[in-house]
């Protein structure tokens, strides 16, 4: 047991470090056991396809149809579970821009709770002219929005990341979903928002009662109360059966498994956006109510762990941004003496992770994959040099989203360029 | 729309009387109207006029017993009262093992610690300890947090005068309140904590500004 290790181990998003810590959280709520439970589920494959296959396939009768659909189990891909309260998507295994939902990142404060819907409810009240207490069968009844967009825990960086890491293990805390549900601006009408409500409370109904204060004019602009995640009902670990969705917005304001909205003129100051969720600054500050996810990119393939061989290979990775559609994605393999545009495969959606692509010709010699996203602001991902000299080096470890590089050995092993932060 | 027509839909108002008398005709569905109005160029997630009305209207009752919150002034604090001594012995039985002795050496966060003259390393130390005394802004989250989540394997199990009586403890073990202390919810949000200044709303744009 190491002492202390809370805010000493600041690379860990979920506060602690060590396996004492884990095995106290697995014993205390529960959450490590959960989080083990479902990946064993989601890993398990059908007994008609655990037999050896057939040399030809052509020449063997196939099995029917089923229930529900598995993953062929020669596909293994799976989250990286840590500390009992964090698991990453295999980004370096996925395609496209869709996260399955089972292999989605989660984060829990005090574990995934178990909720029946049918008894689950979820209250408006504050500053409105008409308090609400609705069913999730009431909100079905509203006009239903849909949108494509990541979600993204604002930890989301291993900044003590050794050579033999996967883009899974560096930055796996971040996702992407079609999320449908309710406008929040539509229940806000419907409740009739009084003129001085300028702030509300999100709050959940987990062991943690986890809460976070949101501008009304967030709440008003793109806010989704989420039922729906890819086309089902959401996944306990996405907060089912009822959550806020922000679009662009640092993954902790999401709050899961939502059952209260308070609407104030003023920020409630709850424990996770003061001594949590916030940022020490040079000059003395902390910064605050920090939401919006700046823009980022990584590489996810050739990566570690692959080896790669002599010839063509599509450079692909993701990029997003908070603040709106990607405008860019540079590529460079010489370490970022120069950059050359990647290909963004469509749709190019805002706030959405967006795949990019260049194809390269790798000749046998060593080299330094790297990737830099622009957003239609603007914004260009920055070095750590320079978002250490802009914050400073104990700004650590909310909205890190600095380039990150990967080398080719001359022998064709893949390896993460582990740096110092500082 | 029996029950009137929302201010916000008021610049919509012709478009919502005839709705209205489609409506009628079709059952007066929300549904119906709000395709009417997307031809309008109307927010088709909008109330077609007045509201859904669709759910119910909570009690008092069911606000109260989830309205859980407290604001930084104070507001939501319930009545009651805890003292440093039995915030103490509350510590020593159901926090202590996370916590560590005294809010320091335990496995989780550590609670206790201010600095020499309320000193600022956290932008160029990331190795320095948050605590309460050190970083949190506002003496009423501790009130907050403790009730909602804590302790960790019986969470909300502690009464309004147990929690008074936590935060009292540590506040005192922060060096806020003096051993004698007794805390309620009139003194608690007097006590200023020294980072509460330090606090500022995010500066980040966007644009091509590193920030």
């Amino acid at each position: 047991m190491t002492d202390e290790n809370d805010s000493t181990n600041k690379t860990d998003p979920s506060g602690g470090a060590d396996w004492t810590r884990r095995e106290m959280l697995a014993v205390l709520a529960g959450t490590a056991s959960a989080a083990l439970a479902g990946t064993a589920h989601a890993a398990e494959p059908s007994s008609a396809h655990k037999q050896e296959p057939p040399a030809d396939p052509t020449r063997t009768p196939g099995t029917g149809p089923s229930a529900r659909g598995e993953r062929s189990p020669f596909e293994t891909t799976e989250r990286i579970a840590a500390y009992g309260v964090i698991s990453g998507t295999p980004l370096h295994q996925l395609h496209g821009t869709l996260t399955p939902a089972d292999l989605h990142f989660e984060r829990h404060h005090a574990g995934i709770p178990n909720i029946d819907p049918s008894k689950h409810e979820f209250m408006i009240h504050g500053l409105v002219e008409r308090p609400i207490k609705l069913s999730m069968s009431d909100l079905l009844r509203f006009p239903a929005v849909s949108r494509i967009a990541f979600l993204e825990c604002s930890g989301n960086l291993r900044i003590d990341a050794g050579p033999e890491t996967t883009p899974q293990f560096l930055c796996g805390l971040t996702s992407q979903s079609e999320w449908t549900g309710v406008a929040l601006s539509t229940l806000l009408r419907e409740v009739g928002l009084r003129p001085n409500a300028k702030w509300l409370l999100a709050e959940g109904s987990d062991a943690a009662v986890l809460s976070r204060s949101i501008p009304i004019e967030k709440a008003m602009d793109d806010a989704i109360i989420a039922y729906a995640q890819n086309g089902e009902a959401l996944r306990p670990g996405q907060g089912y059966p009822l959550r806020l969705f922000l679009p662009g917005w640092e993954g902790n304001t999401n709050v899961k498994w939502l059952r209260r909205i308070e609407v104030s003129d003023r920020p409630f100051m709850t424990r996770e956006e003061t001594s949590k969720y916030s940022e020490p600054i040079k000059g003395g500050h902390i910064r605050s109510f920090s939401f919006t996810m700046d823009a980022r990119s990584v590489i996810t393939t050739p990566t570690y762990p692959e080896h790669i061989e002599r010839g063509w290979h599509d450079i692909r990775g993701i990029a997003w941004s908070g603040r709106g559609r990607i405008a860019k994605v540079e590529v460079s393999v010489d370490g970022g003496r120069r950059w050359e545009n990647a290909r963004l495969l469509g749709p190019v959606l805002p706030k959405a992770h967006t795949r990019f692509s260049l194809p390269w010709r790798w000749g046998g010699g060593t080299a330094e994959l790297s990737s830099r996203a622009t957003d239609e602001t603007g914004y260009v991902q920055p070095t750590r040099r320079a978002l250490i000299d802009a914050r400073g080096v104990g700004s650590i470890p909310y909205h890190l989203n600095p380039i990150v590089s990967w080398l080719v050995e001359t022998d064709g092993r893949m390896l993460y360029k582990a740096e110092p932060w500082g | 729309m029996t029950r009137g027509i929302a201010p916000q839909r008021l610049q919509s108002l012709t478009i919502s009387v005839l709705s209205c008398v489609v409506g009628m005709v079709l059952g007066c569905a929300p549904a119906t109207n709000q395709n009417l109005e997307s031809n309008n160029n109307a927010d088709p997630t909008a109330q077609p006029a007045g509201h859904f009305a669709i759910g119910r209207t909570p009690t008092p009752r069911e606000i109260t017993a989830w309205n859980i919150d407290i604001m930084p002034d104070g507001e939501g604090l319930p009545t009651g009262s805890g003292t440093v001594a039995e915030g103490r012995e509350l510590y020593l039985a159901q926090c202590k093992n996370c916590h560590g002795l005294e809010g320091r050496g335990g496995p989780f966060d550590r609670l206790a610690g201010r600095l020499p003259e309320d000193a600022f390393p956290f932008d160029q130390d990331p190795l320095a300890k948050h605590t309460i005394g050190n970083y949190w802004p506002f003496s009423t989250t501790i009130f907050d947090y403790t009730r909602r989540a804590m302790p960790m394997d019986r969470p909300g199990s502690l009464e309004d005068n147990e929690v008074y009586a936590l935060t009292a403890y540590l506040l005192f073990l922060n060096d806020f309140v003096g051993e004698e202390a007794r805390i309620d919810r009139e003194t608690l949000p007097t006590i200023v904590m020294p980072s509460r200044d330090r606090f500022i709303r995010d500066d980040r744009r966007g644009g091509p500004e590193i920030r």
